[in-house]
């Protein structure tokens, strides 16, 4: 994949916004499968052992945190998005 | 005032608020009707799409199949929320600044190519008609439980009320009274569940009362209780899953890819005014569905543990009311196997399919049952997992008007999503195969006019197979999200990250995605059921989950033949140079 090549339609600051763009949305996908497909699958079992009150922690993951740590992935996305645009000069 | 002379007062004010907000916003023109004119505001959306997302299974079974799947259960509320992660990150943004009015506009121009938007047509009409029969079946369900009216009878009002607002209105009367209906599902929902939760743990919270102690005096957590009561009668524990661990993975996985490429929940990020706005508008959707989604394991847990409380072990003479009313409706029923009259639950069916009743009743009191009993169980007790929603405000005592508000809700929960998937079936047939492929010359007035007409002749397909359903479609509705992730996602996906992709590649992914799912899905849900167990499946993998593999498949082999094929045409490589940047996304536009 050629993608980040520079073309003549794209300027300087397309594509460092562009990079910048791909590097937050790798790190925050790499949170919310963390959290959904480790703590509540994978490694459920060991986080079980722990408790969160009359929870068990793998189980809370699964039927309740991994929803609220997907709310904050959205909002934190969209908070830091509008930054990195700014400074690029690209917000809408 | 009874109860039902309550639940006619709140559907009735309801149904009028519908139909009021339906002529207040009537769509005059083709981007009114298609996008809501582009303009609503990101948190009216996102509650429009939260309505839109969640269906009458959400509202009246979620809250059961985890109250019987334990952790198992997990899979529906991860994947189904998850999938707005990859929405407001991977999609929305950038299919709003490409700013057109449907799934199959993007892949099209994307793809320069008519086939791709065909393609995606069929995808679309196929996975939003598996869809919009069961809402049909719900409306009629919820009519005929609550409302002393038969199904078909249900099924025909509730066809009427949408035909108002969504051919009238189109996407702008469906957005403004998607929020009505919201406003009112969720308020349905919470109010028994904050009874529910005050009753059992003393903490008015369902999501904190499910981690805290059962307030009967014992000490134990509710999980714990839950946990022992349900092991004492032999079933598996509920924070035990009985699914495999690659099985849970994938189906997550399945319905979380599946939602992000499911069209009348992205097309609803097509109306709001900037592409920073479909972000947050992802954001405040899954704000206002977790409020449901974080509910209802507490509801099913807490009314797995009132019913185990209530009917085992308990003489049918002396159960509380709320059994024999609902056995009339096929919810519940007791076979009396060892003639002792107290009812035993155990794990397995207590006879042979759903419950027939012969007219008479037994010493008991029982309605007696002509199904022939299991004789491999001790269970005595049938038991619909619609149960859990539907009958708690009554299992729990609450007040004749939470009865009704419930009505209400469910026929919201339906009607919003019906009204949903409506929309995009009506705009893909007016809007994707008339105008662009096969009448590019129609104006814009036979276009609108065109939308109308696919809109009513879908309602009446939906409403035909919501009043006679085919056997298949309970079975098939791993289909819409198998087929989702398998063909729409990774085509649009591509199209924004992978400058490359081009119109061999994806056509040639998304048809081998499709065929695949498909041809699993139909193997193993129609054609051989009865191979349908865990060692004939494809690495352990069911076919509720065997989109993800459908999915692998259509990524390898599109990347693979647009490696081999000619490159992306320059002016495609600067349309997605353009969608990747906010600036200019401007308003929904005509092309």
């Amino acid at each position: 994949m050629d993608d980040n090549a520079t073309t003549d339609q794209t300027s300087e600051a397309e594509n460092s916004y562009w990079r910048e763009n791909i590097r937050l949305l790798v790190s925050l996908m790499a949170i919310w499968f963390a959290c959904s497909f480790g703590a509540g699958i994978l490694f459920r079992d060991f986080l079980d052992q722990f408790s969160l009150g009359g929870y068990p922690l793998g189980f809370w993951f699964a039927q309740q945190g991994s929803i609220y740590v997907f709310i904050a992935l959205i909002f934190f996305y969209v908070v830091r998005m509008k930054q990195i645009e700014r400074k690029y000069d690209l917000d809408d | 005032m009874d109860t039902q002379t309550l639940i006619y007062i709140f559907v009735g004010i309801t149904f009028s608020l519908y139909i009021g907000i339906a002529i207040w916003s009537r769509a005059g023109s083709t981007k009114e009707f298609y996008v809501a004119g582009g303009g609503v505001n990101p948190v009216v959306n996102g509650m429009a799409t939260a309505a839109d997302w969640m269906s009458a299974a959400s509202f009246i079974s979620m809250a059961g199949i985890l109250a019987f799947a334990g952790y198992d259960g997990s899979v529906y509320l991860m994947g189904w929320t998850g999938g707005f992660v990859m929405l407001a990150l991977l999609l929305a943004p950038y299919l709003r600044k490409f700013g057109q009015f449907t799934v199959p506009d993007f892949i099209g121009t994307r793809y320069y190519s008519k086939a791709a938007r065909v393609v995606a047509v069929i995808c679309l009409i196929f996975i939003s008609f598996t869809y919009i029969a069961g809402q049909m079946r719900g409306v009629g369900i919820v009519f005929s439980r609550f409302l002393d009216v038969d199904i078909t009878m249900g099924v025909i009002i509730g066809m009427g009320i949408v035909f108002i607002y969504a051919v009238l209105g189109g996407m702008k009367g469906i957005t403004y009274t998607q929020v009505a209906q919201y406003c009112v599902l969720i308020f349905a929902y919470m109010v028994p569940a904050f009874f529910l939760s005050f009753l059992i743990t003393g903490t008015p919270i369902p999501q904190i009362g499910l981690g805290s102690e059962v307030a009967d005096g014992s000490g134990m957590s509710v999980l714990q209780k839950l946990d022992s009561v349900l092991v004492d009668l032999g079933f598996t524990a509920y924070t035990d899953g009985s699914k495999s661990m690659i099985d849970v993975f994938c189906i997550t996985l399945a319905l979380m890819v599946g939602t992000a490429g499911l069209p009348h929940v992205i097309v609803r990020f097509f109306t709001v005014p900037k592409a920073s706005d479909a972000r947050k508008s992802a954001g405040w959707a899954l704000i206002f569905i977790a409020l449901l989604y974080t509910t209802a394991p507490a509801i099913g847990a807490f009314g797995m543990l009132n019913f185990v409380d209530k009917v085992d072990d308990t003489a049918y003479s002396e159960v509380d009311e709320f059994f024999p009313m609902w056995e009339g409706n096929g919810l519940l029923a007791f076979q009396d196997k060892n003639g002792d009259g107290v009812m035993q639950y155990r794990p397995g069916a207590a006879f042979e399919g759903s419950p027939e009743y012969t007219g008479e009743t037994g010493p008991s009191g029982e309605r007696l049952l002509s199904n022939t009993p299991n004789a491999d169980s001790a269970n005595e007790v049938y038991v619909d997992r619609d149960i859990m929603v539907l009958a708690n405000p009554e299992i729990a005592n609450l007040p004749g008007w939470v009865i009704a508000l419930m009505a209400a809700g469910g026929l919201a929960a339906a009607l919003s999503t019906a009204a949903g998937l409506l929309l995009v079936i009506s705009s893909s047939v007016s809007h994707d195969l008339l105008k662009s492929t096969f009448a590019p010359n129609i104006s814009a007035k036979s276009e609108l006019l065109a939308a109308r007409i696919a809109a009513t002749a879908a309602i009446c397909v939906a409403g035909y197979l919501g009043i006679y359903p085919p056997g298949w479609v309970a079975q098939v509705v791993a289909f819409a999200f198998g087929l989702a992730a398998s063909s729409l996602f990774p085509a649009i996906f591509m199209g924004i990250f992978f400058k490359s992709m081009n119109k061999e590649g994806a056509i040639a992914g998304m048809v081998s995605g499709l065929v695949f799912t498909f041809s699993y899905i139909l193997y193993f849900k129609l054609l051989d059921p009865a191979a349908n167990t865990a060692e004939n499946w494809l690495f352990g993998i069911s076919p509720e989950g065997i989109g993800v593999i459908g999915m692998l498949i259509n990524f390898g082999i599109a990347i693979a033949v647009a490696s081999v094929t000619k490159s992306t045409p320059a002016d495609i490589r600067k349309l997605v140079d353009s969608i990747r940047v906010p600036r200019g996304a401007g308003e929904a536009h005509a092309h």
